[in-house]
């Protein structure tokens, strides 16, 4: 570059640093990418899980070249040209100081296209259900196989699952001030504050509110949808490990928001069955005093006697029975 | 000026800042009420069963915010009502609860807290009577629930019948209509557990969930559970 | 040697001050009985009780203000009323009340002092006197004291915000033992947030942009006076309506007043939801005076090429303020409305909509945000080529940048909502806007890091700042592509990982960069030196504490605690203690700060020369104190102020027939001699 070689008694600075950040970059990002990445959180206990671990860990890699270079160019500039540091030659100002046609230009080429790239890759990443552990509004942009036929019997009552069926189990993610509740519409719409899933298994979780928003955070399941008032907000996942994982709400709604969590637990296909079929039976009494399985349901706007809206009874605007109270008016 | 008496006119202004600060603090950021903790520790020997005698009224009738629904509990020692809803207790140890149920109920917006959990044999009672199932779409209703999630204990404190002559202002009367309900629940390990109540029962609030509900001392509160 | 030394004749300069006006026919008699903050203070006062009284009178008899016990009609009135009182109280309505009733109040201050506008020809009067302490407290109209009254402000704001962040960091020292009660923590946390938020909005373009400005494009006020002391004003009106929030039992929303939490909040919502509306006020008032100045008041050869880089940032934020803040204005009255006469704008159930507040918010939201960093790269695109002797590197670059950061920003805003709920086929556009966006600040790097390339780096205290903030942006830059990325963000979406992110931007990108200035411009403004060895204690440990208590949170964040929780995992006890302790040194490195100020500031100042950095800007050209008209000739610009060790350089202005010692060409580093 022009500016470069304007000096011939001094060393080539930027050929030094772009070797070092080359061999930096290198091998840090190879460090990274076998020593960290496989552990990076929150796990590879779903599918959700591992496609967002690998999302991660390629953003990293791009990342770290970038942090490395940035911060060992500033570093260089400190110790080579520090006022202080002796034979620091004068700085040349003048126009071949004030801008270099070559280098704006592969700057702006270079974070452009990796920029670009990124975009791009994230787009992808998308569209084949990297993500899909996040919340997407009642109509996903992509879904798994089954879905759409497990939404549709969730809904008519007819939904049923069992074990090696292959078949999407949908759970109903009820958020309320201030605790989780969910409802499994394949086993009789019963209500439980347990969260229970089988092991690989396609799980379609369908977070809704009775009041404020709240954010359903399954935090080793990589599934993180708000629940919305009104919504339906549908997140998938496929279930492969074993165990107990954390939910926490993570939108604030409240003073317990911080309280807001429970735990819940992969289990086996069988032992998920046997857990369904006793809990329904065991809540059998509840269940009926529920009103039927709906994607989202109004709750009386007024609180039990809450009374914000003037009218006092059921939800002006609504025809629909609210949420709990199968007697109207409070 | 002279330098010492910039100094001087600095480190005063400064001082009164600090004060002023300290002050803030002190009078905004802690809650009005009733200091401190009630103290159920030692009021048993060591592993016997801690009674713990709670009421719920229906309009507290005094401090700030009178109107507001509220708990208020019972002094262990001195037997006077206490309007704090932090409560230490002793760790893995099983606590009798009384609840004296002043306040008049309605249908639960969510089924689900009609259920007894956690409490020891999954049952509680309601005037004398054993029930683990209640549905608040019949009779008075559900007025209040006591709900430690994090235990995963809740349990419907059913109302009383709104026509009655309820009682207006705490501390109530055993006179007044009221429903005697009691449980039992262990505690865990130490540690700090938050309690609530799953009616939205705040009147006058979007979804009956502020004021009394979102205020500590009301509708809520902490367990302090020490070794 | 600095500039001040060659140009002998430097008074001389600025003594063509119409004799009329030299300050022999300052007024008397503007006693303490006359306007100034004290009044405005009893003003506000009244007017809060009257508003109180008349909200009780109208609402009481309302069903849902008798049965809350609380009534938010009252406190709303009472609000209004207080920031009207101030706002009478400090004399800001004379003008515009006289003027509308036909009688403009200039014979009151005939015999008052000079005013600004009788040179410039204006119609304004100054309010307050252009000279002595006592313009401080009051409603002047001189840009230079606005400036200094916002420095005071802003780290009001600031500080006030940091003494809550210490309780914050306080009650998460340990996992489940709790040093607040749950909603006293709520609290805290939204006033920090809020407070913070409403500071960093300002905290740059309301001191260092008025003060600047003005100078840096050879004019000699902003083109309103009036609505540049007004913007001031009502700024410090905020912070009291944000303030009374705490005394009305504080609001559980955090700083983004999600809806319909906020609908079901207590009164102290109605300060959350009134202080963002008057604050917004400010910054409108705010963002068009100085689009308006740096568009019409460029002294002349001020083209567009020239213009400093502060000047351009303040621009595009100025754009961003007057364009966004509108939204978040109107935004929160439509909450007032539902809290004080239960519309329904944000209630769902009610036909409302509870992603009309979030996109609302987040239209506003996310320039914020940008308004929150551009003005942090002006001042690094100013001070860097000073420090490096250099050029600025690719200037034109740099103004592209940020004019592109700021068209650009008005177009991610939904990427706060990818787990919301909202149209998942909008995923992918915001994914992409958003990571464009980092092709523009890529490009401030660019500009920096071109600028150090093989300068003579003084590693004064400005200077330090400046690297910090290219050291933390960075981080926060690209920590800020993860969360652009629709699958990682289902893992860092709204827990400590978006803190750290942000606050690596706001306070490490823009709040480094504030001190920045202050330390750089600090001598032109007060005429004081700024002590370095304090300086040097003060951004070390601010630097080194700043990283230390932000960068685990990072991992604290991907470990899976969520935003605005006062109990978490025990595992992560060891990373918040951390933190915490941290944050506490970080506090104590503020302390050294306020300690440097008041030492080198009031306790024993040391006189600063005119130009200490031996800068080339046009601010540094006058002398200091700043003469009252900034310039007593209108220069006529010639070049772009960056010719620093440029050979043969042409001069910076020229300022008269008279004064033809030209501005130095700067053809050497240490300063010896015009070209
Ligand atoms: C003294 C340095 C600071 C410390 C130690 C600090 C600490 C914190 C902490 C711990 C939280 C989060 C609490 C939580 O979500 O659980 C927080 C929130 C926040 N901080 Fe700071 N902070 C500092 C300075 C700043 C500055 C300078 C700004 C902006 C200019 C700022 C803006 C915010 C905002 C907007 C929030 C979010 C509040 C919300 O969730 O609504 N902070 N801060
Ligand atoms: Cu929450
Ligand atoms: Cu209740």
């Amino acid at each position: 570059m022009t500016w470069e070689n304007s000096d011939t008694t001094d060393p080539h600075h930027l050929r030094r640093i772009t070797v070092i950040w080359l061999v930096l970059s290198i091998v840090l990002d190879l460090l990274y990418w076998f020593l960290v990445g496989p552990h990076v959180p929150p796990g590879r206990m779903t599918s959700t899980a591992k496609a967002d671990q690998f999302d991660f860990n390629v953003l990293f890699v791009i990342a770290l070249p970038v942090l490395v270079g940035i911060w060992e160019y500033m570093a260089y500039s400190i110790f080579a040209w520090g006022s202080k540091r002796k034979g620091v030659p004068e700085p040349v100002g003048g126009p071949t100081a004030a801008g270099n046609k070559k280098t704006e230009v592969t700057w702006i080429v270079i974070t452009s296209v990796v920029v670009l790239l990124l975009a791009a890759f994230g787009t992808f990443s998308v569209v084949t259900g990297h993500g899909s552990g996040g919340g997407e509004g009642p109509n996903p942009l992509w879904s798994p196989a089954g879905s759409v036929k497990a939404e549709t019997a969730a809904l008519a009552g007819t939904g049923s699952w069992a074990p090696n069926t292959g078949a999407v189990l949908p759970v109903q993610v009820i958020g309320q001030q201030w605790k989780w509740t969910y409802r499994y519409p394949t086993f009789g719409g019963f209500e439980s504050s347990q969260l229970v899933v089988p092991n690989n298994t396609e799980i379609e979780f369908n977070v809704t509110s009775l009041d404020v928003i709240h954010s359903f955070w399954a935090y080793q399941l990589e599934v993180k949808a708000d629940a919305n008032p009104q919504q339906n907000n549908v997140a998938f996942t496929k279930t492969e490990q074993l165990g107990p994982f954390v939910v926490r709400c993570s939108e604030l709604c409240g003073i317990w928001h911080g309280a807001m969590f429970n735990y819940g637990k992969v289990v086996s296909q069988s032992a998920f069955m046997t857990w369904a079929n006793q809990t329904e039976t065991a809540n059998a009494a509840n269940t009926s005093n529920l009103p039927p399985f709906a994607w989202t349901y109004v709750p009386d706007a007024n609180g039990a006697s809450g009374g914000y809206y003037p009218d006092g009874k059921l939800t002006p605007y609504s025809t629909v029975e609210t949420y709990g109270s199968k007697q109207p008016g409070s | 000026m002279s330098m010492g008496g910039r100094l001087a006119t600095v480190l005063g202004l400064f001082l009164v800042a600090v004060g002023l600060v300290v002050w803030g603090v002190a009078t905004l950021l802690t809650p009005g009420v009733p200091g401190g903790v009630v103290n159920f520790t030692n009021t048993q020997a060591a592993g016997q069963p801690v009674n713990l005698t709670v009421q719920t009224v229906g309009a507290i009738g005094f401090g700030s915010h009178p109107t507001w629904v509220s708990y208020l509990v019972k002094d262990p020692r001195t037997g006077q009502w206490i309007h704090d809803t932090s409560w230490k207790l002793p760790a893995n140890t099983v606590i009798n609860m009384t609840v004296l149920q002043f306040d008049s109920g309605s249908p639960l917006r969510n089924q689900e807290w009609g259920q007894v959990q956690g409490t020891v044999n999954g049952a509680a009672t309601l005037n004398g009577k054993s029930f683990s199932v209640y549905n608040s779409n019949t009779g008075n209703g559900v007025g209040h629930t006591f709900a430690i999630p994090q235990l995963n204990v809740s349990v419907p404190l059913v109302g009383v019948n709104s026509n009655a002559n309820v009682c207006g202002a705490g501390p109530c009367q055993l006179s007044s209509p009221h429903n005697v309900e009691t449980f039992s629940f262990k505690t865990p390990g130490p540690g700090t557990y938050n309690w609530q109540c799953f009616v939205p029962c705040a009147l006058g609030y979007l979804f009956g969930n502020g004021g009394a509900m979102s205020t500590q001392n009301y509708m809520g509160g902490e367990l302090e559970v020490v070794g | 040697m600095t500039l001040s030394a060659e140009r002998p004749n430097e008074v001389e300069v600025y003594s063509h001050v119409p004799p009329a006006s030299t300050g022999a026919t300052r007024k008397k008699g503007r006693g303490w009985l006359s306007q100034h903050v004290g009044t405005a203070i009893v003003a506000g006062f009244l007017g809060y009780i009257f508003g109180h009284w008349l909200g009780n009178m109208i609402s009481s008899g309302y069903t849902v203000e008798v049965n809350t016990g609380q009534n938010s009609i009252a406190d709303l009135l009472a609000l209004v009323f207080m920031v009207l009182g101030w706002l009478i109280g400090i004399g800001a309505l004379n003008y515009p009340l006289a003027k509308l009733v036909g009688r403009e109040p200039s014979s009151s201050t005939s015999s008052s002092a000079p005013t600004l506008e009788d040179d410039v020809g204006g119609e304004a009067k100054v309010d307050g006197e252009l000279e002595g302490w006592s313009r401080y407290f009051r409603y002047n109209l001189d840009h230079k004291v606005v400036g200094l009254q916002y420095v005071v402000a802003v780290l009001m704001f600031l500080f006030t915000g940091g003494l809550l962040a210490m309780a914050i960091r306080t009650e998460l020292l340990n996992p489940t033992t709790h040093v607040f009660s749950a909603d006293t923590y709520i609290k805290i946390v939204s006033e920090h947030g809020t407070i913070m938020m409403m500071m960093a909005s300002s905290v740059v373009v309301g001191p260092l942009g008025n003060y600047f400005v003005p100078l840096m494009i050879g004019a000699r006020r902003m083109a309103f006076p009036r609505i540049e002391a007004f913007s001031l004003w009502v700024f410090v009106a905020g912070y009291m309506v944000i303030f009374s929030a705490l005394p009305f039992g504080g609001f559980p929303t955090g700083w983004t007043g999600y809806a319909p939490l906020q609908t079901q909040a207590g009164p102290g919502m109605v300060s959350y939801l009134f202080g963002f509306f008057v604050i917004g006020l400010g910054m409108m008032a705010a963002g068009f005076n100085l689009l308006v100045t740096i568009i019409n008041y460029r002294a002349p050869g001020m083209t567009w090429s020239r213009v400093p880089v502060f000047v351009w940032s303040i621009l595009a934020t100025a754009a961003l303020l007057t364009l966004a803040t509108p939204v978040l204005a109107a935004g929160g009255l439509f909450g007032l409305l539902d809290k004080t006469v239960q519309t329904a704008f944000y209630v769902t159930e009610h036909g409302g909509s509870s992603f009309l507040w979030q996109n609302l918010f987040w239209f506003f939201g996310h320039p914020e945000v940008y308004i929150m960093a551009l003005p942090g790269f002006g001042i690094v695109g100013e001070i860097i080529p000073v420090f490096c002797r250099k050029p600025l590197f690719a200037y034109r670059i740099a103004a592209a940048g940020m004019i592109g950061v700021a068209l650009l920003s008005f177009f991610v805003w939904q990427h706060h909502l990818f787990q919301s709920g909202i149209d998942p086929d909008m995923r992918p556009l915001f994914m992409l806007t958003t990571e464009l966006i980092s092709i523009p600040t890529g490009f401030i790097f660019l500009v920096g890091m071109g600028t150090l390339y093989r300068a003579k780096i003084r590693f004064e205290v400005p200077m330090l700042f400046c690297m910090a903030v290219y050291f933390n942006f960075l981080i926060g830059g690209v920590s800020g592509v993860f969360l652009s990325d629709v699958p990682v963000n289902v893992t860092v979406h709204g827990g400590f990982f978006v803190l750290s992110h942000f606050h690596y931007t706001i306070m490490g990108g823009l709040i480094f960069a504030f001190m920045a200035g202050l330390y750089f411009w600090l001598p032109k403004m007060t005429g004081r030196e700024m002590n370095k060895k304090l300086g040097l204690w003060h951004f070390w440990t601010m630097f080194v504490f700043f990283n230390l208590t932000f960068f685990p949170m990072f991992f604290i964040g991907l470990l899976g605690q969520p935003r605005r929780v006062f109990t978490y995992a025990k595992n992560l006890q060891a990373l918040n203690d951390f933190s915490s302790v941290s944050a506490f040194l970080l506090g104590l490195s503020f302390v050294i700060f306020v300690v440097n100020l008041m030492w080198s500031q009031f306790i024993k100042p040391k006189k600063a020369a005119a130009n200490p950095w031996d800068s080339l800007g046009l601010e540094w050209q006058t002398a200091t104190p700043i003469p009252p008209h900034n310039f007593d000739r209108i220069p006529v610009i010639m070049t772009d102020p960056y010719h620093y060790s440029e050979e043969g350089a042409p001069a910076l202005a020229y300022f008269g027939e008279d004064d033809h010692v030209p501005v130095r060409s700067g053809s050497s580093t240490s300063g010896d001699g015009p070209a």
